[in-house]
């Protein structure tokens, strides 16, 4: 009897195509919505969880000027200089390393290929304190630094945009005038936090980038330093006593304002983190108000067919179908329907799901628990609301549903 | 009338529906006693509201009576469930609506075969009886047409055709050509009494129209909810017998049904 009453749905299905196909769409909607939101905002939550970790660990940043962003580079601030690195190096306690850091803007050139590149003059403390990796050659090294040698390690955008696949180590590749042979490769660390591309990176020793790229009379001048605090030691601590110092050393009273700061990153990851589970959450109720809207589509299809429908039950009633009989096709057709939506619902998520998370670049994270519940919903929205007609109909006298208007 | 000598096939005593209660409350039937005999050919006539659709529902088992008594074949079809009336009609009873009652976006094809689909019949016999139908009613070409792609009386043609399918011991027809012509009316009426005649199957058939009541053999006239008249057709209009075999008919006698038999859930 069951599989008489699938063949009978199953042929009610093929004869209502379109109010099917409405039904269906109405579930691939919702579930789709729902399973891709919540599955890209958990992929962009963890994403930035593993950027802060291997933001490493209690990093400092030290600029100038008085805010973070758009204030950075305020003209006539006070830059900082080799001394201001050493005096904190050496006064502030529970530093584990310091590295100077000096940027610039140039054009990269590797035969016919060129490309803008910021440059990181630094020391090869950079390397620990960012948590870098190679993935080929070596980092330079402090003699490197003395020396002012021409050499550069390079990041995994800048190797795809000049050499392609190829091994860059040992090629010569030319910062504005001047040539560098490329000693390393950076292992990929992919999109920061903040949203910038960590890997289109050039780092040189700032001795090189001052000496051969920048006029000398500059010599002095560091952009910003980058402290990494030793393992237990309070962060707030590290951050007072550098700031105490700064104050100190450029002679601001104390009613006046910072002219430097001192910004912990991971603060600002931890507040990026948080801001992103806010997203999560706030897609995900957009994405409920769809499946929710999905599940109203679903029913008003089916309620709008109940006068038709009625009058089918009456015909099959008096045609002798045994109520139940009657009450398994309509179930049959209804639980068709909603699986076959659920179903095309979350391998339309899956698919759209591996493709925006590739290019939103964030990773892609199969959450069975929230496939369940958007399937379980849709499929008994659907399900209820394609069944209850059917009983009410089926429990009159065949000549009341035949009369039904 | 009862020329076995047992039960007649339906026998109905005192029989009263009334619909809604309290001052809204209308009779529809106030008391019928009727008995009809296998084989016969009766057609129930009567004004608009005179309640002779009514009748019909309930003998149809579509319906069931407020009070009184309907034997059908000796069973009390007042005491069935729903679902023993559903397994009566889909055994011995066969219908003629008069809004042809077919499955809309449905072939006629399909719309013959529903009633064998709930008896379990197989695929392949299902399509042979359904096409067999559909020629004994004179449309062997319509069958991948819906409803929609129809003239009225070919509508009317593949609801009899889908009444006719499972070779019912008896045929309830409510205004079976209420909405056509009269040339239509006429083919149509020849084939219920070729039915009638031939494979000796009991009509019951709601009216109007006297000269469709005319191919009865028995009239029984309702008014206001009463019989007011029951008597032979003594003008009854012949049929000139069909030439040679009903198409389809294969001269195999109709599947008897047994009540005792029946596999009514208790």
């Amino acid at each position: 009897m069951l599989w008489n009453a699938f063949l009978i749905a199953l042929r009610e299905i093929r004869r209502n195509l379109t109010r099917a196909i409405l039904t269906v769409l109405g579930v691939v909607i919702g579930v789709s919505a729902v399973v891709t939101m919540v599955t890209l905002g958990r992929g962009a939550t963890e994403a930035v969880k593993s950027q802060i970790s291997g933001l490493g660990s209690n990093l400092l940043v030290i600029r100038p000027g008085m805010g973070f962003g758009a204030r950075q580079n305020a003209a006539g601030v006070p830059q900082f200089t080799k001394a201001d690195a050493a005096a904190i190096s050496q006064q502030v306690a529970g530093i584990h390393s310091l590295a100077e850091v000096r940027t610039k803007w140039v054009s990269t050139i590797y035969r016919q290929k060129a490309r803008n590149t910021n440059l990181t003059g630094t020391v090869p403390e950079y390397f620990e304190i960012g948590k870098w990796q190679l993935a080929e050659g070596r980092f330079f090294t402090e003699g490197d630094v003395r020396s002012g040698a021409a050499v550069c390690v390079i990041g995994e955008t800048v190797r795809a945009a000049l050499f392609g696949k190829g091994n860059p180590v040992g090629e010569k590749i030319r910062l504005q005038n001047a040539s560098f042979e490329v000693i390393g490769l950076l292992s990929p660390k992919g999109q920061s936090g903040f949203g910038q591309d960590q890997d289109d990176a050039i780092v040189l020793p700032v001795t090189a980038l001052q000496q051969r790229l920048m006029g000398r009379i500059s010599n002095h001048i560091i952009d910003q330093i980058l402290i990494s605090g030793e393992d237990g030691y309070p962060t707030g601590e590290i951050i007072a006593d550098t700031t105490a110092l700064m104050r100190e050393r450029r002679g601001i009273g104390p009613n006046e304002e910072n002219n430097f700061n001192v910004v912990d990153t991971r603060q600002i990851a931890d507040a990026v983190s948080s801001s992103t589970k806010v997203m999560t959450t706030l897609l995900g109720a957009v994405a409920g108000v769809s499946l929710l809207v999905g599940g109203i589509g679903i029913m008003n299809i089916m309620l709008v067919s109940v006068t038709e429908r009625t009058r089918e039950i009456g015909i099959r009633l008096a045609i002798g179908a045994r109520a139940h009989e009657v009450l398994l096709q309509f179930l049959v057709e209804a639980t068709t329907l909603a699986c076959v939506g659920g179903i095309t619902g979350l391998l339309l998520a899956l698919g759209l799901c591996s493709g925006l998370s590739q290019l939103i670049q964030v990773p892609f994270l199969f959450d069975p628990k929230i496939n369940a519940i958007a399937f379980g919903f849709s499929a008994a929205i659907g399900i209820l609301f394609g069944f209850m007609p059917a009983r009410r109909a089926a429990r009159l006298d065949p000549i009341e549903a035949l009369r039904h208007e | 009338m009862n020329p076995s000598g047992g039960e007649p096939l339906i026998r109905l005593r005192g029989l009263t529906k009334t619909y809604g209660r309290g001052d809204a409350a209308f009779q529809a039937l106030r008391g019928v006693d009727l008995d009809i005999a296998k084989g016969e050919f009766v057609a129930v006539m009567g004004h608009s509201g005179s309640g002779k659709s009514t009748l019909m529902n309930i003998l149809g088992c579509l319906d069931t009576p407020t009070t009184g008594s309907y034997r059908f074949e000796g069973i009390p079809v007042e005491s069935l469930n729903p679902d023993q009336r559903s397994l009566l009609r889909r055994h011995a009873l066969g219908f003629i609506f008069q809004g042809f009652n077919l499955l809309a976006r449905t072939s006629a094809l399909e719309n013959v075969e529903l009633p064998m689909l709930y008896r379990g019949t197989p695929r392949k016999e299902r399509h042979e009886r359904a096409r067999a139908a559909l020629a004994r009613v004179g449309l062997p070409n319509k069958e991948r047409n819906t409803p929609a792609e129809m003239s009225g009386g070919q509508q009317q043609r593949v609801a009899i055709a889908r009444a006719l399918v499972t070779d019912p011991g008896t045929l309830f027809a409510d205004e079976p050509t209420g909405n056509l012509d009269s040339r239509t009316t006429h083919e149509i009426m020849e084939l219920l009494c070729r039915l009638n005649e031939e494979r000796g199957i009991t009509i019951l058939m709601v009216t109007h129209e006297d000269d469709v009541a005319a191919y009865a053999k028995r009239i029984v006239r309702v008014m206001d909810g009463r019989i007011e008249s029951d008597v032979r057709n003594e003008n009854r209009v012949m049929v000139r017998s069909s030439r040679g075999q009903v198409p389809g008919a294969r001269g195999q006698e109709r599947e008897e049904v047994n009540p005792a038999e029946e596999p009514y859930p208790a």
